[in-house]
């Protein structure tokens, strides 16, 4: 299994530090990893963006055209990444921000509203780990053990205390997962 | 057996420069390989192997700071991006005369100036062919994921002492701010100054003892006479490099009617491009060299008998093609696909390139 997978949205919505726990999570699974990220000189407010490869054989390029699922959560990455999902693959995204909403027939559409579950929790931050539990709802390509473990293994000992916010939001953002539109 | 960890290409370098015994580091801060001096200010080496690491006040700085180190026999490295490498120039060809053992990485960005902080392989002949003046060579090494950027570190300074040649470690911001899975080579303890004098006695400037005549460690010889034996010294050093040290990688090539022959991170995508390539019924292989200098002729020449051509994918404009080309002959076509001012090509545009530039003309 090799799931192939870009996560897009603006610089500060926590897309790298996202794509990083699920690497580390892979790594806890014992799977072969990559992690790229779009890098420049924009920073909080800009886009970013960053392609995740979790296998378990050996990862080519970490580069790529296409992905088995993309996470969108601006227009300007809708607009650059929805054509860029496999046939018969994934597309998750926020409607928050999201003027112009996905249009394809031959991908599974889902939603999250992790703008709106993150402020309900009472803490925005925790927006990108609402996301990471809708994503894993839609693929379960690692359990949430492994989350548990990449979470601390990730962030510095100083914040381990916010682990159990970050698993309740994964939680949240598990249940909040919203099918909108099924492949053809 | 080492420590399993995920972590960027840069933070790697770091790590395996404290780990390897290395006894100093001096650098100048440039995107995108800042995380290498970054890493290694936030480990302060100094508290735990005794390794220095000075941020110098520019690259030219740094690179005498590097002669002047490796002179007195001490393991010693810098790190920039291709502008800096180029403001560096001037020392890599004073080190390389005056065959001064160092470890030099390159993180290459586009160019030519300043040009872009996105990733970039247009420096391929400055690191393989000169960049500065005079005849000579660099060991180059070309690691084209995150794994090899730990092992390359090790590798280069050996090769480094090996021939007392400067080597350089040619790669790019996608194997630089990738993160991967990595095993941490075990630590190698900093050589005492005792081993230094036994090992490399003969020739550094490590204070005169009274039973030994005077080293002198200059590039500068104004007798032509001597100058061209130096030179002669050195060609034979290079030529021994060709002999012995020539790395590569050969990746489904043993029935491959076509190749792609690709370094660094653009190997990485022209593998996947051949897996897509071969599931179309295409068969190629990819031929990766991992040293650049010395280049991998002979597998070159010897994949010449049996593809019916060969595709070189670069992020430049078409430099290491010049090298296939002549390895490979002129009895096949030798065709070259990049891209150029930062982007990265994708394994879908190397497989359209591979079809219409190969297997349509």
């Amino acid at each position: 299994m090799t799931e192939e997978l870009i996560i897009a949205g603006f610089g500060g919505q926590g897309v790298l530090s996202m794509g990083k726990i699920l690497a580390y999570s892979g790594v806890m699974a014992d799977q072969e990893v990559a992690w790229f990220p779009s890098y420049g000189p924009e920073m909080r407010g800009g886009t970013a963006n960053v392609t995740v490869i979790l296998s378990e054989s050996r990862i080519s390029s970490p580069v790529l055209n296409e992905y088995d699922t993309a996470i969108i959560l601006n227009q300007q990455s809708m607009d650059k990444f929805e054509h860029a999902v496999k046939p018969g693959g994934v597309l998750i995204y926020d409607p928050n921000g999201i003027v112009h909403p996905p249009k394809r027939t031959d991908i599974n559409i889902y939603k999250i509203e992790g703008t709106l579950i993150a402020a309900e929790l009472g803490n925005v931050k925790t927006f990108n780990m609402v996301v990471l539990g809708a994503y894993l709802k839609a693929k379960p390509v690692v359990q949430i053990e492994s989350v548990k473990k990449g979470l601390e293994k990730s962030l510095p000992a100083r914040h381990h205390k916010l682990i159990p916010m970050n698993l309740e939001a994964i939680e949240k953002g598990y249940q909040g997962l919203e099918l909108v539109h099924a492949a053809v | 057996m080492g420590e399993l960890k995920l972590m960027k290409g840069n933070e790697v370098i770091a790590e395996a420069a404290i780990r390897c015994g290395c006894d100093g580091y001096f650098g100048y801060p440039i995107t995108p390989q800042s995380e290498i001096m970054e890493t290694l200010m936030e480990r302060e080496p100094w508290n735990e192997t005794g390794m220095v690491v000075l941020q110098a006040e520019s690259e030219v700085a740094s690179v005498h700071m590097l002669y002047g180190a490796a002179g007195s026999g001490k393991k010693v490295m810098t790190s920039s991006s291709s502008p800096g490498i180029s403001l560096m120039a001037e020392g890599i060809s004073y080190l390389a005369g005056a065959e001064l053992p160092c470890l030099i990485v390159n993180v290459q960005r586009g160019g030519p100036g300043l040009g872009t902080i996105q990733p970039s392989q247009a420096d391929y002949w400055q690191s393989t062919k000169g960049g500065g003046h005079g005849d000579y060579r660099l060991i180059v090494l070309a690691p084209s994921s995150v794994q090899e950027m730990n092992d390359f570190v090790e590798l280069g300074f050996q090769l480094a002492f090996k021939y007392r040649n400067p080597a350089m470690i040619l790669t790019d911001g996608v194997i630089g701010q990738m993160m991967e899975k990595v095993v941490l080579s075990d630590y190698i303890p900093r050589l005492k100054d005792e081993e230094i004098e036994e090992k490399y006695g003969s020739w550094i400037t490590s204070g005169r003892k009274n039973s030994r005549s005077r080293h002198v460690i200059t590039s500068l010889e104004l007798d032509s006479g001597r100058m061209e034996l130096n030179n002669i010294r050195f060609q034979e050093k290079y030529a021994k490099m060709e002999e012995d040290e020539v790395l590569y990688e050969e990746i489904q090539c043993e029935d491959a009617e076509y190749l792609i022959v690709a370094f660094g991170s653009s190997a990485r995508i022209c593998q996947k491009a051949v897996d897509v390539a071969r599931a179309k019924g295409i068969k190629v292989g990819l031929l990766r060299p991992i040293t650049l200098f010395p280049f991998p002729k002979e597998p070159i020449a010897a994949l010449a008998k049996q593809v019916k051509g060969m595709l070189v994918v670069e992020m430049n404009a078409g430099q290491m093609v010049e090298d296939v080309q002549l390895a490979a002959g002129c009895s096949i076509p030798v065709k070259y696909y990049g891209r150029l001012g930062g982007i990265v090509p994708s394994p879908g545009e190397v497989v359209e390139a591979l079809e219409q530039k190969l297997i349509g003309g």
